[in-house]
């Protein structure tokens, strides 16, 4: 299967891949996906007054999967909760140029993102 | 060192040059009908095709007269199946292959099975991917016709004990198919010790021309017979018409010719190879797991699951060497390798699994090349792996629940 350009310059220089302290404040965490399905995204978000200020992501799955993180990451920063809400897979499907068979990559994208939201709210609740 | 590097040996091979050569005089020059008996065009293409009759049957110690031409080893798996069950219907219903077998069996059975009622025992493979000869032996019922057991696996070249199970096949008087694609010219191939009685093979996996295959069918104790499943003029004994492709057949006699004389240092060069290959991987990387046997494989195949790490995207970060992640026409789905399925290897790691296959013009240089690429790339994308993060930290992978999607 052929990649798009915007596929493969992600695969190769991937942005903002890795880690935050999953107990520092102000950070959400969304882990989605499953081993045995081939493809588990971890992404991570970093808030301050309602901004995400930073944004990570680890994956394990294809290029498309790891496209569809990587490129989520660099739409998260700068964004409120309320606008990284809006996200939508078929964006991430038409920015990557992504095949039929690579649509689950950026639903999964998106799953990941409203977990990271979810459970950035969940943490914030919590320490009300 | 050129590039792309070609290590997918499996899906198929270059031509040899001196193929090539013995086929371009039956293309323009040459070109007569084989079964044209009345001039010499006719008789020409004729002989050419009986020499390349001798030089295939030479190979596989077969009498030149038990080949039916075909377009590949698929029509072959296809008419040995079809064509035994059309033929034996009266004595039974039932055939026994094995789990890990090439699609060209798996689903003419499975189509045997949903359009003409027949019975199938699809036999478990131990955690190598061999059959157990004894598994053969007590699936075998008094409607069993045919057992079809494939030679070598195209996935991870795990050898199957063929000798026992023809040796069974004979003693309990039922016809045995083995479809011998990934083993002919690669290792040796004797269907009278082995106790074949149809065995398919082609000659685009030998550094022959694509377009052409043969089916061995034996014709002394017993006698097989089948029926066609392609009607026309009666060529190759009534069991497959259609004129003969004579440069093809022409090409698939010289490849045949090649890999005898060449097998005895050929197979010891790949072995080499391959084990230069998996050695320069493991020393560096840990979690790496070997699919298929660890001695009873083909010289020239290596299978290698990488822990955390997701197949293709290792193919991707690999661009300039042609390799494959399980088998070339599984490729285009999602779902992974049915072969390591039944071998227990977990769906995590044959996601991760990454099929090496060497062949004739491949390289020690090439090969060492391949295995620092491999080696950066595993690295480069386990450092991405959220898995290999969360392992690193001691959770078990096994006790998270995952959203399965």
């Amino acid at each position: 299967m052929a990649y798009s350009d915007k596929v493969v310059d992600h695969f190769n220089n991937p942005r903002n891949m890795g880690s935050f302290k999953k107990d520092e404040d102000g950070v959400g965490t969304g882990i989605v996906g499953a081993p045995e399905c081939g493809d588990v995204m971890k992404l991570q978000i970093k808030v301050q007054n309602d901004t995400i200020v930073d944004a990570k992501f680890k994956t394990f799955g294809c290029g498309s999967a790891i496209a569809s993180s990587s490129l989520a990451t660099e739409w998260l920063k700068g964004k409120t909760i309320e606008e990284a809400q809006q996200i939508k897979n078929t964006d991430i499907v038409q920015e990557l140029n992504l095949p039929p068979v690579k649509i689950h990559c950026s639903v999964l994208a998106e799953d990941a993102i409203k977990a990271a939201l979810n459970d950035y709210k969940k943490k914030a609740e919590d320490n009300k | 060192m050129k590039f792309p590097i070609f290590l997918d040996n499996h899906s198929t091979t270059p031509m040899d040059p001196r193929v090539l050569d013995t086929m371009l005089p039956y293309f323009c020059e040459k070109f007569g009908n084989a079964a044209s008996r009345n001039h010499p065009f006719g008789w020409e293409a004729e002989e050419a095709v009986e020499r390349a009759r001798q030089q295939i049957a030479q190979l596989i110690h077969a009498d030149a007269k038990e080949l039916v031409f075909t377009s590949g080893a698929t029509e072959s798996d296809n008419l040995a199946l079809k064509g035994v069950l059309e033929m034996y219907k009266e004595k039974g219903d039932h055939i026994i292959t094995s789990a890990t077998e090439h699609r060209a069996v798996l689903d003419t059975a499975k189509s045997l099975e949903s359009k003409k009622g027949v019975k199938v025992t699809y036999l478990p493979v131990d955690k190598y991917g061999m059959v157990n000869p004894d598994d053969v032996r007590n699936a075998i019922t008094d409607k069993t016709i045919l057992i079809s057991i494939m030679m070598a696996n195209n996935e991870i070249g795990t050898i199957n004990p063929i000798k026992e199970i023809g040796k069974i096949a004979k003693e309990k008087g039922i016809l045995f198919h083995c479809d011998a694609t990934q083993g002919v010219g690669k290792i040796p191939v004797n269907v009278q010790e082995m106790g074949i009685d149809l065995m398919a093979f082609s000659a685009h996996k030998i550094y022959g021309p694509k377009g052409v295959g043969a089916l061995y069918v034996r014709k002394k104790a017993p006698r097989v017979r089948l029926a066609p499943i392609i009607d026309g003029g009666g060529h190759e004994r009534g069991m497959r018409s259609g004129t003969l492709p004579v440069p093809l057949i022409v090409g698939f006699g010289k490849a045949c010719e090649l890999c005898e004389q060449e097998m005895p240092t050929e197979s010891v060069k790949l072995a080499g190879l391959r084990d230069r290959l998996q050695d320069g991987i493991m020393k560096h990387l840990d979690e790496v797991y070997l699919n298929g046997h660890p001695t009873q494989r083909l010289p020239h195949n290596l299978n290698i699951s990488f822990a955390y790490v997701e197949g293709e995207s290792l193919l991707m970060g690999v661009k300039e060497i042609a390799l494959s992640s399980g088998s070339a026409c599984t490729s285009a789905t999602l779902e992974p390798s049915y072969v390591l399925r039944a071998l227990g290897v977990g769906s995590d790691l044959a996601h991760s699994s990454i099929r090496f296959g060497l062949g004739r013009f491949n390289t020690a240089e090439e090969v060492d090349y391949t295995a620092k690429r491999i080696i950066e790339i595993v690295t480069k994308l386990r450092e991405m792996s959220p898995l290999y993060e969360m392992a690193k930290e001691g959770i078990d992978l096994k006790s998270v629940q995952w959203t399965a999607h």
